[in-house]
């Protein structure tokens, strides 16, 4: 998997967080930022389609419920009329009729629409841990490393060379097994549950060096300004100085980091799903649905556009965000 | 120069020994019964009995480490036969030296990455010298929409896609497949060019937005003022002096993506049924295949800590400021 490579904010908001801009009337940086973001119509409107898929996530038992359709349910197996004897649906577009809107998937005869809103579900649950675990652990790491210094820094400095070294998507697929091997013996079923842990631990595992490497270069710079100094006479204890000085001055490239992580772990995630590594029958998933399109679009390209372009949409939505985010943070950085 | 190259290349040596013992401890000193995950999914006993004694599974780890490390350069027997000098291990499931496996496989690797490159560098540093020259303009909109539109593409599935619509339903390209080049040089190009034309689509965002962007940066440099000043026209002050400057973040990107894409272009290969590194390296996952995965990964952290230095070095070629120490 490819991170996104570090947005470097110029060195953010002065201390106390209050950009230099932020004139006499006395208005506050959150609500300065949210003026400025509110302005950026291509940034509003994509975070009304982020917005749209996390709603349908959340929501994806109460759509089965009003469509009357689950992701579960062979339908095409069950039925007569659905699918013709190679498998393949015999309306039509894959399909598509009043009963499946976004038509049947071939071979098992599901729902492809249920599948698609249900796989949402699946995507952002493990993107949404790993931005948050990596993020945290970025963020511990880095700070620790930029403040204490000498031989700490060092040494992590060291540990995230070799980490970012390592070839990351041939590791995600290897260390999957090895990882898996720990609490079930090979020749067992894998359960859902530990396929998703592992995932999340792999992801973790490789993303959180570039976080803290670029936090790393922001404390170093930080920690020689005068506030810093002043909480350090004052007799303020390296905790505090960490977490109540330093990390309030980081929010920005936490944030605009953690949004560009998101879309890149939804698409890793559906990565390793492509290749067959990633989440396994029957959770539905959007990678396995695409890995599937891949195997039957000469005669049913339907079924491949679906999840495709909505996995597009969804990261170019999420990728415009993160910029308009960016912008809003930190309008020095704007293009 | 000399001396800056000795120190790299000491150092990558180190980084591999790392990665590779780090590696060989996560897969033969983690799992319960690694024997079985080199034996792959259609083990039989009697085979397994085969394997866990030839990789010594009941010695200690380190040991097990260390004949490994020796056999790299001594070469080493098993039961099935004798694996030569550079001797990756053994896979099992193959029946094959693991470094012959690469080998085989490389070239296809090497071919895709190559090409890619070619194209994506082209397409992706014009667009964005263009979009730089012509900033806030049509063009300059243009390209870095494009580039944002391709940057959220993925290869799984614009990769069939693009099959679908450019073999299957208009067929004006070839179905991609890898023929050597030294034995039909026109046959390699039309079969490997609708993977680089993808893999293009997905890397040229990458340098379009690095190339405007440092581009922009440097034309806003002193330099570039005294030079406008002392009379030079626009189109020699872009051309002559601000792009050598503006090529820095540039590199050091490509010789990321080059040693990722060196070390197997996984899902392209996957996508377009090409038989590389990173084919093979999925093969091996699903076989169970450790000793393979390890050998692939070493040669893919080989690619990456690799084109590192390339990139350090290139740095100095095109702009004398850097000094190499």
């Amino acid at each position: 998997m490819t991170m996104p490579a570090p947005a470097l904010p110029e060195a953010s908001a002065a201390p106390g967080g209050r950009p230099p801009d932020a004139g006499s009337v006395g208005r506050s940086p959150g609500r300065l930022t949210w003026m400025r973001f509110r302005r950026d119509r291509t940034g509003v409107l994509s975070a009304f389609v982020v917005l749209f898929f996390f709603v349908v996530a959340l929501a994806a038992p109460l759509i089965s419920m009003a469509y009357g359709n689950d992701p579960y349910t062979q339908y095409g197996q069950e039925r007569e009329g659905l699918l013709n004897e190679f498998g393949y649906p015999l309306l039509p577009n894959g399909g598509i009729s009043g009963e499946f809107w976004f038509g049947l998937e071939p071979g098992l005869g599901r729902d492809v629409f249920m599948l698609l809103v249900y796989g949402i579900r699946t995507s952002l649950l493990i993107a949404a841990a790993a931005t948050l675990l990596t993020t945290l652990i970025g963020v511990v790491v880095g700070l620790v490393a930029g403040y204490v210094g000498g031989r700490t820094d060092y040494l992590i400095g060291r540990g995230i060379d070799i980490l970012l070294s390592f070839p990351s998507t041939l590791f995600f697929i290897a260390f999957m097994p090895v990882v898996e091997s720990l609490f079930v013996s090979p020749r067992e079923e894998t359960p859902v549950w530990l396929r998703t842990v592992s995932l999340i631990t792999v992801l973790t595992l490789f993303g959180w060096a570039t976080i803290a490497r670029l936090l790393r270069g922001q404390v170093l710079s930080l920690r020689e300004r005068e506030f810093v100094e002043a909480a350090r006479i004052t007799g303020a204890s390296p905790a505090r100085i960490i977490f109540k000085e330093l990390l309030p001055n980081l929010w920005t490239p936490i944030i605009i980091q953690s949004t560009l992580l998101l879309p890149a772990f939804v698409t890793a995630e559906a990565g390793l799903s492509f290749l067959g590594v990633g989440i396994i029958e029957p959770t539905p998933d959007w990678g396995r649905l695409i890995q599937r399109g891949a195997e039957v679009y000469r005669d049913d390209i339907t079924f491949l556009l679906f999840p495709g372009v909505s996995l597009v949409i969804f990261v170019l939505a999420f990728n415009l965000l993160g910029d308009s985010v960016r912008d809003a943070l930190d309008p020095k950085t704007r293009r | 120069m000399y001396r800056f190259l000795v120190r790299r290349i000491l150092g990558a040596a180190m980084i591999l020994l790392i990665i590779s013992a780090l590696t060989f401890f996560l897969f033969f000193a983690i799992p319960r019964d690694p024997a079985a995950f080199a034996c792959g999914k259609l083990c039989t006993p009697e085979t397994l009995e085969i394997v866990r004694r030839n990789l010594g599974i009941d010695e200690p780890v380190f040991l097990q480490y260390w004949h490994w490390l020796v056999g790299i350069f001594t070469g080493r027997d098993f039961t099935y036969g004798h694996c030569d000098a550079p001797c990756l291990g053994y896979s099992f499931v193959n029946q094959e030296p693991i470094f012959q496996a690469l080998v085989d496989r490389f070239p296809t690797t090497l071919s895709l990455t190559f090409g890619a490159a070619v194209v994506f560098l082209l397409f992706g540093i014009g667009m964005g010298m263009i979009a730089a020259a012509r900033q806030g303009r049509p063009a300059d909109k243009i390209a870095s929409s494009a580039s944002l539109i391709g940057a959220s593409m993925q290869i799984y599935f614009v990769g069939v896609l693009a099959t679908w619509v450019l073999v299957d339903q208009l067929q004006i390209i070839e179905r991609p497949s890898y023929t050597p080049l030294t034995e039909n040089p026109l046959q390699w190009f039309y079969g490997l060019l609708l993977p680089w034309l993808v893999l293009s689509i997905i890397f040229t965002a990458n340098y379009t937005r690095m190339t405007r962007s440092s581009m922009v940066e440097q034309l806003g440099e002193d330099y570039v003022r005294t030079a406008r000043a002392k009379g030079m026209s626009a189109r020699t002050v872009f051309l002559r002096f601000a792009w050598r400057g503006a090529m820095g973040p540039v590199i050091t990107i490509f010789g990321v993506d080059l040693g990722v894409l060196l070390g197997g272009a996984i899902i392209t290969e996957q996508t377009f049924s090409l038989h590389g590194i990173g084919e093979l390296s999925i093969k091996a996952v699903i076989n169970q295949d450790l000793p393979m995965l390890l050998g692939v990964i070493l040669v893919a952290a080989t690619a990456i800590v690799l084109f590192n230095i390339v990139v350090d070095a290139a740095y100095a070629f095109i702009d004398p400021r850097v000094r190499l120490s």
